[in-house]
């Protein structure tokens, strides 16, 4: 080969009217075989880095210099037309979401096959065999008729992999990946990663590998880039990155996802006697007509949860299983078919109109997405302001005075009180979402999945001001979550969920470095490390959890003959 | 953001004619009485449809009263019973919709069911049989206009409203055990009082057709007063003798909806710029 499946050189992407540059004049090329990581924090510019490989650029930016070429094709200056007959078939792309790539009413084989169809390359027979072959490659079930299917009737996972073969289907030099994983829970993401990096080895495909997340990319990568702002600040072989990194904002990603592991357990905090601040019992939630204390269909069952007063308690599940129903219980806004809540000793209403002022300043729930649980018409002030008057019926000054320690508390400037949430970063949005939460005076902090939307060293410092606050007003926290190192980091016991129950529990240190349950372990084991060849361990010990799962599953269906089936 | 910023000249071209027409129409409309060239129900010739001349520099009616002056009263009685209609349609169909939004459950479906019949009936025959019964004052026409549109507006305020309800901070408020008018005045209307607004454009000039409909066809506004529609019909004869009193009314109108939606059409445009929060 004479020249790189991609090369681009000293691109500068700016807005069209006027801001800083997205991409800030950026060199980088892959080879024939090679996987190049883009790693960053959101807002990096790798996302609109990866798709000028498309020649795509999203509306609203422009060029300013610079040249991107695939395979010898100058893809900025080339007519519509000439990249139509790329995509597709030289480079291919494979989105975050696959529920929303997927055309919801076509069947997934014409999908998958239609770049075939698009460029005229097979006919309709070939095109399907190649579909069928990639299935399999990529380990989907039935490969022969799977592709039968609509989208809605596949896993999240699987339809990530119909992802990939839509983009391996015409063998293209260059797969485009915009975080393929990300959307995904951490058992799926082991599986959807290994056919990905399957996909790739078979087929000779280089890749483009944009992520957030070093120890995904510390799997499949050969070679690393990290962006920052819009400029490369360290690119290199992945071996180079992650054991030598020479830029300091390279070794503060490193670290910082090394921190991120399982193994690193809550810190020791002294063994307390006192009784339970929070009692969970038995509860039991869903969604439908309540027969008999059982609702039509149930999203959690005969769930119990304690906490004590400057404890973290860790609620770990993947999607679907309860976790965020159970916040929403406590809070009350989802009364439980059954079962009680206990606030120090004394039951709980089990709706918020039912509970009293006093009850409901105690309990706060911190939301997920900062960007909707904040309203963004309002200012900080406004936000924070309003649940000083409303529980404290606090006079305008003395309001000021406390937004203003609130703010510091989240180690945010005071003249913050006057900004809007859209002109917050996401990890400042959290810290305000945390403040509100704090000007209640509460007694059991609930955060359900506060860090999922934001990046590693972002997530690690929100973590640590959430133990910071623990410390200091020395509240109960309820740490719900689906990322096992971040509860890990964190909480001194762990409760895992799946479908609802109860899994196990018990201290952090001996649920997950010794878990008992075989879903406990697979979960263990799918938290990604930056070790290399985790992957293939992970596999290994999932295709081995995965059975005795499925033996006890039929178990577990048996003693639970009210499920989804009767919603039905 | 920055897609907008290309079309930008164009918007305000729209913006700028189409505010300069109403504040125009809003001018007349309001200081119609000081600067009325004639007494509206005077009669300055004695000829029918006289063609246009000094002093009466539209020409006159169908009673020999000049037009300009007529014309300019009408924008007055017009403009005024179009801008109440509305009003009342915003505050009825707003404070519904959005507490639908709110409540959900059997509220939601009670009202929702109750707009469902008002929007199946045609607003003119509804028009024509209560005016009939209740006979043509101005405070029943603007009431029953109100009313008639109250229920198009709130089923833009219910599914503007659930839009919002479904965010994480009316959750938050909620929790907090907020009561339902922080909840609807603090929380959701800051988000939807840009979408109804240009909601309020439109229907205004809805309202306007429809009362003017209503005076066309001799159950609005009564004589001696006339607002534009009613200077339709009263002219109409005047249009096979060459006349063009019942055309000056007719463009009133015209312009004036049209003004209308041209404002509509450029706050919209305006609203992109505001997303994009995603």
């Amino acid at each position: 080969m004479t020249h790189p499946v991609l090369s681009i050189r000293n691109l500068v992407v700016e807005p069209r009217y006027g801001g800083s540059p997205i991409v800030n004049g950026v060199s980088l090329s892959v080879d024939r075989g090679e996987v190049l990581a883009l790693i960053g924090a959101s807002g990096s510019g790798k996302t609109t880095l990866a798709l000028t490989a498309l020649g795509h650029l999203r509306p609203g930016l422009s060029i300013k210099q610079g040249s991107v070429s695939l395979d010898g094709t100058e893809l900025l200056k080339a007519e519509p037309r000439t990249l139509r007959s790329l995509r597709g078939r030289i480079v291919a792309y494979i989105a975050q979401s696959a529920a929303a790539a997927f055309n919801p009413r076509m069947r997934l084989d014409h999908q998958v096959s239609e770049s075939s169809r698009v460029h005229r390359t097979r006919s309709h027979q070939e095109a399907l065999q190649v579909a069928h072959r990639l299935y399999r490659e990529l380990d989907l079930p039935n490969p022969e008729h799977i592709g039968n299917r609509f989208p809605h009737q596949v896993s999240g996972g699987q339809l990530q992999r119909f992802m990939i073969a839509m983009g391996l289907q015409e063998s293209p030099l260059l797969l485009v990946c915009d975080e393929p994983t990300s959307a995904l829970d951490v058992t799926t993401q082991v599986e959807v990663l290994r056919a990905l990096k399957q996909g790739i080895q078979d087929n000779q495909t280089a890749a483009l590998f944009v992520s957030h997340d070093l120890a995904v990319v510390a799997q499949v990568a050969t070679k690393i880039a990290v962006l920052r702002s819009g400029n490369l600040v360290e690119f290199g072989s992945t071996q180079q990155i992650l054991e030598a990194p020479r830029e300091p904002y390279t070794r503060e990603l490193v670290q910082a996802r090394k921190e991120f592991t399982v193994q690193r357990s809550g810190r020791p905090v002294p063994v307390t006697t006192i009784a339970p601040l929070l009692k969970v019992e038995n509860i039991t939630a869903g969604y439908g007509s309540v027969i008999n204390g059982r609702p039509a269909i149930t999203t959690l069952q005969k769930v119990d949860l304690s906490i004590r007063k400057g404890e973290v308690t860790g609620v770990i599940g993947e999607s679907g299983s309860g976790k965020s129903t159970l916040a929403r219980v406590i809070a009350g806004l989802h009364p439980a078919a059954q079962g009680r809540i206990l606030f120090s000793g004394e039951t709980l209403a089990p709706s918020v109109e039912q509970r009293s002022l006093a009850d409901r300043r105690r309990i706060q729930l911190v939301f997920q997405m900062a960007d909707t649980a904040l309203n963004q018409k309002h200012t900080v002030s406004r936000i924070i302001g309003r649940v000083l008057k409303f529980f404290h019926n606090m006079p305008a000054d003395a309001r000021a005075a406390r937004i203003t320690e609130l703010l510091q508390m989240v180690q945010l400037p005071p003249h913050y009180a006057t900004r809007r949430p859209t002109e917050l970063s996401g990890g400042e949005k959290q810290r305000v979402n945390l403040a509100r939460a704090l000007a209640a005076n509460p007694e059991v902090l609930i955060c359900d999945e506060i860090t999922s939307a934001l990046d590693n060293i972002v997530a690690k410092s929100i973590i640590e001001l959430v133990e910071t606050l623990r410390d200091q007003l020395g509240l109960a926290v309820i740490f719900i979550s689906h990322d096992l190192a971040t509860v890990a980091s964190l909480a001194k016991d762990v409760t895992v969920l799946r479908n609802g129950c109860i899994v196990e529990s018990g201290s952090t240190e001996a649920v997950l470095s010794n878990p008992q349950n075989p879903y406990t372990k697979l979960l263990v084991s799918s938290v990604p490390e930056l070790r290399p060849g985790w992957l293939e361990d992970a596999v290994a010990a999932r295709d081995e959890l995965q059975q005795s799962l499925n033996s006890g599953e039929q178990a577990y269906d048996a003693s639970q003959p009210r499920r989804l089936e009767q919603a039905r | 953001m920055s897609t907008v910023a290309a079309s930008r000249p164009e918007i305000n071209v729209t913006l700028w004619i189409s505010t300069t027409l109403l504040i125009l129409c809003g001018f007349v409309a309001f200081f119609g009485p000081w600067i009325l060239p004639q007494d509206p129900t005077d009669f300055v010739t004695d000829q029918p449809f006289a063609k246009a001349q000094a002093g009466v520099w539209l020409g006159s009616d169908y009673l020999g009263r000049d037009i300009l002056s007529r014309l300019m009263n009408g924008a007055r009685i017009t403009l005024a019973m179009a801008f109440a209609a509305t009003f009342l349609a915003h505050l009825i169909g707003d404070s519904l919709g959005l507490l639908a939004a709110i409540k959900g459950g059997w509220v939601d479906a009670f009202i929702s069911r109750v707009a469902d019949v008002i929007l199946s009936l045609p607003k003119i025959i509804v028009g024509l049989v209560v005016v009939a019964a209740l006979g043509p004052s101005v405070p029943v026409i603007v009431i029953l206009a109100a009313v008639v549109y109250a229920a198009g507006v709130f089923r833009i305020a219910r599914a503007l409203g659930n839009d919002i309800v479904a965010m994480d901070f009316i959750k938050v408020a909620k929790s907090r055990g907020e009561g339902t008018g922080w909840v609807l005045f603090g929380e959701i209307l800051p988000h939807v009082v840009r979408p109804l607004a240009a909601d309020f454009a439109i229907r205004m000039s809805f309202a306007m057709l429809f009362m003017s409909s209503l005076s066309f066809l001799g159950l609005g506004v009564q004589p001696p007063l006339a607002d534009w529609g009613g200077l339709v019909r009263e002219n109409l004869g005047g249009l096979s003798a060459g006349s063009l009193a019942a055309v000056y009314p007719a463009l009133a109108i015209a312009v004036t909806s049209i003004a209308l939606n041209l404002l509509v059409d450029a706050l919209g445009e305006q609203k992109v710029d505001q997303k994009g929060t995603r």
